[in-house]
C-alpha cells in the first residue's frame, strides 16, 4: 500500500510542486538581501570594528600610557612602550595592535580611563602586505582623526547606558 | 619577663611584653591595614588606618600604638573595626588625586589595594581637592606631593635611619606638606629607600618613571656586587630586560634597606658603551667577528707568547666585582698554563703581608652584629660612602650609645657622631695610627720613634674599655703604600682592646677572589703556593708580554692608571673580557670579548663576613655577549686544559667547595716594620668617589648626576685653606698637578676637611685618569 502511494506521488510531481510553491511564495515576498557594498545594514553605535586612538579637541592625544588596555587584552594583541615626553607628561612611544591577534572583544575600550582607544564602526578593511596587520600609533591616530565625528556621536548616544 | 597572652580575632596568642598589637598580629599572620606603620621605623600612629576594636574600649584603637596587655581581646574584622577603617579610608581619599592611570605606583600602591579592600565605592566629598607644589629633590627621586597621605614614613626614615633630616612635614592638618627643608637634592646615599617606603605614588623612582607597570615586571632575587656587604636585591625585568632594582630583605646582610648605588647601578647596564660582538684587532684595525674566531685568536695569541717568552710572561687581572666562579676559572686557566700571575687587588700597592691573612681578609663580626658593637675605630675609611649600609648599622649602634673614633686622611662628615678623630695626610697616616697603637703597647720596638699624645691615650683608653670593639679598615687604608704596616697596627690595636679586626674590602667579591685563588700566592681553596706569582703591582712594574683582563678598566680601576696603561700598551698581546668598551681598551687590547654583567650571569659572591650568596642570571644576554664563566670555560677547552667540562656555574662552585674543605686556615699573624717619622711633602688623597667605583656605576647617568651634586666638582684639587696660601694659589685658580712625570691642570677648591700637606684629587674619574698613584706624592703649582 505504501509503495503504491509512493508511486502516485512520484508520478504526479507532488514533491516538486510543494518545493516550487515555497519558492513561489518567496518570489513575491519583500526582499531582505543587501547589495553590499552599495548598500549596508544598519549598525549599532556599539559596533566593534577597527580600532582608533582619539584626541582631545585641542589636538592633544588622549592616551596616557596607563597600559590598562594592554593588561586587560585577552588576546595579548596590544604592545605599549612609554616614557616621559619632553613636557614631562606620560605618553606612549609605541602603541601597536596586532589585528591578527585581536578578537574585537572591546575590553580595551572598556578599560580605558580616558576614552582614548575605541573601536570604530569601520569593519571593511583589508591587508595586502605582510606587516600591515600591525596598527601603529600613527595609523591608529589617523583612523581616530578620520572618524572622530562618528566616534564622538556614538559615545554620546551610548552615554546614558553607562 | 614572661610572655603575655592576648586574643586576636578569637585566636589565642602569646607575645613579649611591650610589643604592639600590630606586631603580634603580623607574627600570627593576621593582616591589619596600615600606612604609617613600618617595622623598622618608630611608631607615629598618624594614618589611623590600623584602627581595631578592643574589648572594653569605647572607641577603636590604633593597633600600631597600642601595647598589649594581659587578657586583651582584639577584633580586626568586627563591624566596629571595619566601620572605623572605612571612615579613615574615606578621609584619606578626600585629598588624594584620582590619577592612578598616570601614577607609577599604580598596580603596587598600598592605598589602591586598601581602598579596594577596606574602602567605600563612593565618596560624599564634593569640594575641591587640595594640591601641593612639587619639589625637585634630585635625579633619583620623582615627587608628586599632591598624592602624599602624610604617613611620614620618609621623614622618619631620614631622621632615624639615614641620619639626615632632609624631608620634613610643615603645616598642620589640611595644610600639612612634606618637603625638603633646604630645597636641594637629597644628600643621603640611601635616599632611594623612601621610594620603597612610600605607600602611595608621592615618591617614585625618577629614572624608572613611566617606563613600566608593576604587573608587567618579573621579579628575580639577586645580589648586588658593588660593595663587600653582599646586599640582597630584587631585579625587576620586562621582556628579558632589567627595568629596575628594589630591595630584598635579608637580616644577615643588608636588613631591609639597600643603598642607592645598588638601586640605580642598573642604569648603566644598557649604556651605549656595551659591547655587542667579539672584536679582534688585526694589523691595527678593529673588526667585529664571531665567537669562534675571536676565541681562537685569543688563545693562539696567548699561546704564541707562552711559546716565545714563557708562561710567566702572562699576567691576569680581574675586577673584584667578578663572581667566584669567574675568579676560579680564570686562575685555573692561568695556573694550568703555568703562571700564578693573577690578582684582583687592583687598587692596592702593598702586598708584603699577603701571607698573613687567614683564608681571606675578614670582617670578623657578622654584618648584622655591627649595630650591637659598642666601640668603633675607623681606619682610613669613608664608611658612609664606601659601605653606606654599614654606616647605617654603625649609626644605629651610636644611637644605642656606641662611640666611634676615626683615624682618617680626610675629615669626613658622617651620618653618625664621631667621638674623636685624628686626621693626617696619607704619608703621615701610619705615624698618626701608631700613636694609638703605642698608647696600647709602649714596649713595641718598631714604635720607638712614635710620640703618644694625650688624644692617643684617651682614644686607646676608650677602645680598651669598650665592651665590643671593632676596628674597621676602609679602602684608603688598604690602598695605602704602607698598607701592611697599617694592618699590623690595626691588628695590634684590635688584639689589645679585645676587639674584632674587620677589613672592608673594595668591590663586591674580594673574599671570593681569595677563596677561589685569584691571588698570586694562594691556590683555589686557600692553600699556600710554594712559588707565589706576581701581584697586581709587580706584574705592571715588571711589565708582562701578555695580559688577560677580566672586566678591568685600567684607567679607573687601578692603583696607578698611568703605569697600568703603559704596561698594557707595551704588551704583545692583551685579551680583555669586558662588559663595556672604552677608548683605552681599544688602544691596548688585541681581543675584546663581550661578557655579561651580574644580571646576565649565574654566580656567587662572598661578602666580607664570609657569607656565600649565589644568584642566577635574570636578564637576557645583551646582543652577543656571554656570561664570563662560559667564555673562560671555552677558553680552557681551546687551550686543551684538563677539567673544563662544566655544564653549569654550580658545578664550578661545587669543585671549589670541595677544595675548600681540604684546605687549612692560615694563622693570622701580621709583621711590623719600624715606623719612621714622615717626610715633609704634599701627598695625594686619591679616593674613589662613591659612584665611580666600577664600570657599571660609572655609566649610570642618574648616579653620576647625583654624585656631582653631593660631592661637588670632582675634577678639581681640594686643599686646605692654609695649604692654598703656602702654595701661593687662590680658590678656583687652575693649578698644575704633577705626579710621576705627568701633568694635568685642575681648578683649586678650598676644602678644610683636607689635612695639611695633602691634596684631595679623586681617582676613578676621567679628569684624573692620566695621573699616577692614588696615594702618592704630588706636586701642585701655579
Amino acid at each position: 500500500m505504501q509503495r503504491f502511494i509512493r508511486f502516485i506521488k512520484d508520478f504526479s510531481f507532488l514533491d516538486l510542486l510543494t518545493g516550487l510553491g515555497l519558492t513561489g511564495r518567496y518570489l513575491f515576498k519583500r526582499k531582505v538581501t543587501v547589495q553590499y557594498p552599495e548598500e549596508k545594514t544598519p549598525q549599532s553605535p556599539r559596533f566593534r570594528g577597527i580600532h582608533a586612538l582619539r584626541r582631545y579637541s585641542n589636538g592633544e592625544e588622549r592616551c596616557i600610557a596607563c597600559k590598562l588596555c594592554e593588561a586587560v587584552c585577552p588576546a595579548l594583541a596590544i604592545t605599549i612602550e612609554a616614557e616621559p615626553r619632553e613636557d614631562g607628561s606620560r605618553r606612549t612611544t609605541l602603541y601597536d595592535i596586532d589585528l591578527f591577534k585581536c578578537v574585537y572583544c572591546g575590553m580595551c575600550e572598556e578599560a580605558c580611563p580616558v576614552d582614548a582607544i575605541v573601536l570604530t564602526r569601520n569593519h571593511d578593511y583589508h591587508f595586502e602586505n605582510r606587516g600591515e596587520n600591525i596598527l601603529t600609533k600613527e595609523k591608529l591616530l589617523a583612523i581616530g582623526d578620520k572618524y572622530e565625528g562618528q566616534i564622538a556621536a556614538d559615545r554620546a548616544e551610548d552615554e546614558k547606558y553607562r | 619577663m614572661s610572655d603575655i597572652e592576648i586574643e586576636i580575632d578569637g585566636k589565642p596568642l602569646k607575645a613579649k611584653p611591650n610589643s604592639m598589637v600590630i606586631q603580634v598580629a603580623d607574627e600570627a599572620g593576621i593582616y591589619i591595614p596600615r600606612f604609617c606603620y613600618h617595622k623598622e621605623l618608630s611608631v607615629a600612629a598618624n594614618c589611623r588606618m590600623c584602627l581595631v576594636e578592643m574589648e572594653k574600649s569605647p572607641k577603636a584603637v590604633p593597633a600600631c600604638a597600642t601595647p598589649i596587655m594581659p587578657g586583651m581581646k582584639i577584633f580586626t574584622r568586627s563591624p566596629k573595626a571595619l566601620a572605623a577603617q572605612k571612615a579613615v579610608m574615606e578621609f584619606l581619599l578626600i585629598n588624594h588625586p584620582l590619577d592612578c592611570p598616570i601614577c607609577d605606583q599604580g598596580g603596587e600602591c598600598e592605598l589602591q589595594d586598601l581602598s579596594l579592600g577596606y574602602g567605600s565605592a563612593n565618596s560624599y566629598f564634593t569640594f575641591g581637592k587640595r594640591s601641593v607644589a612639587d619639589e625637585d629633590i634630585g635625579p633619583l627621586i620623582e615627587t608628586e606631593m599632591t598624592r602624599c597621605i602624610q604617613c611620614t614614613r620618609c621623614v622618619r626614615f631620614g631622621d632615624e635611619i639615614a641620619g639626615l633630616r632632609e624631608l620634613g612635614a610643615t603645616g598642620r592638618g589640611e595644610h600639612m606638606e612634606i618637603g625638603t627643608y633646604v630645597q636641594h637634592a637629597i644628600h643621603s646615599e640611601v635616599s632611594g629607600n623612601i621610594i620603597d617606603l612610600c605607600p602611595v605614588g608621592a615618591l617614585t623612582s625618577k629614572p624608572f618613571r613611566y617606563t613600566a607597570r608593576a604587573w608587567e615586571l618579573n621579579q628575580f632575587p639577586s645580589i648586588a656586587p658593588h660593595d663587600c656587604l653582599g646586599t640582597n636585591i630584587h631585579v625587576h625585568t620586562r621582556t628579558g630586560k632589567v627595568m629596575r632594582v628594589v630591595s630584598r630583605e635579608n637580616k644577615e646582610t643588608n636588613g631591609t634597606w639597600i643603598a642607592d648605588r645598588e638601586r640605580y647601578s642598573y642604569l648603566g647596564l644598557y649604556h651605549g658603551d656595551r659591547l655587542t660582538k667579539p672584536m679582534i684587532r688585526e694589523h691595527g684595525v678593529w673588526k667585529d667577528t664571531d665567537w669562534q674566531t675571536a676565541l681562537e685568536f685569543a688563545v693562539k695569541g696567548l699561546q704564541d707568547v707562552i711559546h716565545q717568552d714563557g708562561a710567566e710572561q702572562v699576567g691576569a687581572l680581574a675586577t673584584p666585582n667578578s663572581t667566584t666562579e669567574e675568579f676560579f676559572l680564570l686562575q685555573k686557566i692561568m695556573r694550568q698554563l703555568g703562571s700564578s700571575n693573577i690578582d684582583h687587588r687592583l687598587r692596592q700597592i702593598d702586598f708584603s703581608d699577603q701571607d698573613s691573612f687567614s683564608l681571606f681578609p675578614e670582617l670578623e663580626v657578622p654584618i648584622a652584629d655591627l649595630e650591637n658593637c659598642s666601640t668603633f675605630l675607623l681606619v682610613g675609611s669613608n664608611l658612609q660612602k664606601e659601605q653606606p649600609l654599614a654606616a647605617i648599622s654603625v649609626r644605629k649602634a651610636t644611637l644605642k650609645g656606641a662611640s666611634v673614633f676615626a683615624v682618617n686622611m680626610m675629615d669626613y662628615r658622617f651620618n653618625f657622631k664621631v667621638a674623636d678623630k685624628k686626621i693626617a695626610a696619607p704619608h703621615e697616616f701610619v705615624f698618626a695610627l701608631s700613636g694609638i697603637a703605642k698608647a696600647f703597647l709602649p714596649e713595641l720596638s718598631e714604635l720607638s720613634d712614635v710620640l703618644v699624645t694625650e688624644q692617643d691615650r684617651l682614644i686607646a683608653e676608650r677602645l680598651r674599655a669598650g665592651e665590643k670593639t671593632v676596628i674597621l679598615l676602609g679602602a684608603l687604608a688598604l690602598n695605602h703604600p704602607q698598607a701592611a704596616l697599617i694592618r699590623w697596627l690595626a691588628h695590634h690595636i684590635a688584639k689589645a682592646s679585645h676587639g674584632a679586626f674587620g677589613i672592608l674590602t673594595e668591590g663586591g667579591n674580594a673574599s671570593g677572589a681569595w677563596l677561589s685563588g685569584a691571588v698570586p700566592h694562594r691556590a683555589a681553596g686557600g692553600d699556600s703556593l710554594q712559588q707565589a706569582g706576581m701581584d697586581a703591582q709587580t706584574m705592571l712594574q715588571q711589565a708582562r708580554q701578555a695580559y688577560l683582563l677580566l672586566n678591568v678598566e685600567p684607567e679607573f680601576d687601578c692603583a696607578n692608571p698611568r703605569m697600568t696603561i703603559e704596561a698594557l700598551e707595551a704588551a704583545k698581546f692583551v685579551v680583555s673580557l669586558s662588559v663595556f668598551k672604552s677608548p683605552a681598551l681599544e688602544r691596548f687590547a688585541n681581543v675584546i670579548l663581550p661578557v655579561g654583567p651580574f644580571t646576565e650571569t649565574a654566580g656567587t659572591l662572598v661578602n666580607a663576613a664570609g657569607q656565600w650568596q649565589s644568584f642566577r642570571g635574570v636578564a637576557n644576554a645583551y646582543e652577543e655577549s656571554r656570561p664570563a664563566w662560559k667564555v673562560l670555560r671555552v677558553m680552557g677547552n681551546l687551550f686543551h686544559l684538563q677539567g673544563f667540562d662544566y655544564e653549569s656555574a654550580e658545578e664550578v662552585l661545587q669543585e671549589l667547595k670541595l677544595l675548600l674543605k681540604q684546605s687549612p686556615a692560615h694563622a693570622k699573624e701580621f709583621k711590623g716594620t719600624k715606623v719612621k717619622k714622615p717626610g715633609n711633602f704634599l701627598s695625594r688623597i686619591g679616593e674613589i668617589p662613591i659612584y665611580a667605583i666600577d664600570g657599571l656605576t660609572r655609566r649610570a647617568e642618574a648616579l653620576q648626576a647625583t654624585q656631582s651634586i653631593i660631592e661637588g666638582d670632582l675634577a678639581a684639587v681640594r686643599v686646605h685653606s692654609k695649604t692654598v696660601e703656602e702654595l701661593g694659589l687662590r680658590s678656583l685658580d687652575v693649578a698644575k698637578v704633577q705626579q710621576n712625570g705627568c701633568e694635568i691642570r685642575l681648578p683649586v677648591i678650598i676644602d678644610d676637611r683636607v689635612p695639611l700637606r695633602a691634596a684631595y684629587i679623586a681617582g676613578g674619574i676621567k679628569a684624573t685618569q692620566d695621573l699616577g698613584e692614588l696615594l702618592g706624592p704630588v706636586e701642585i703649582s701655579v
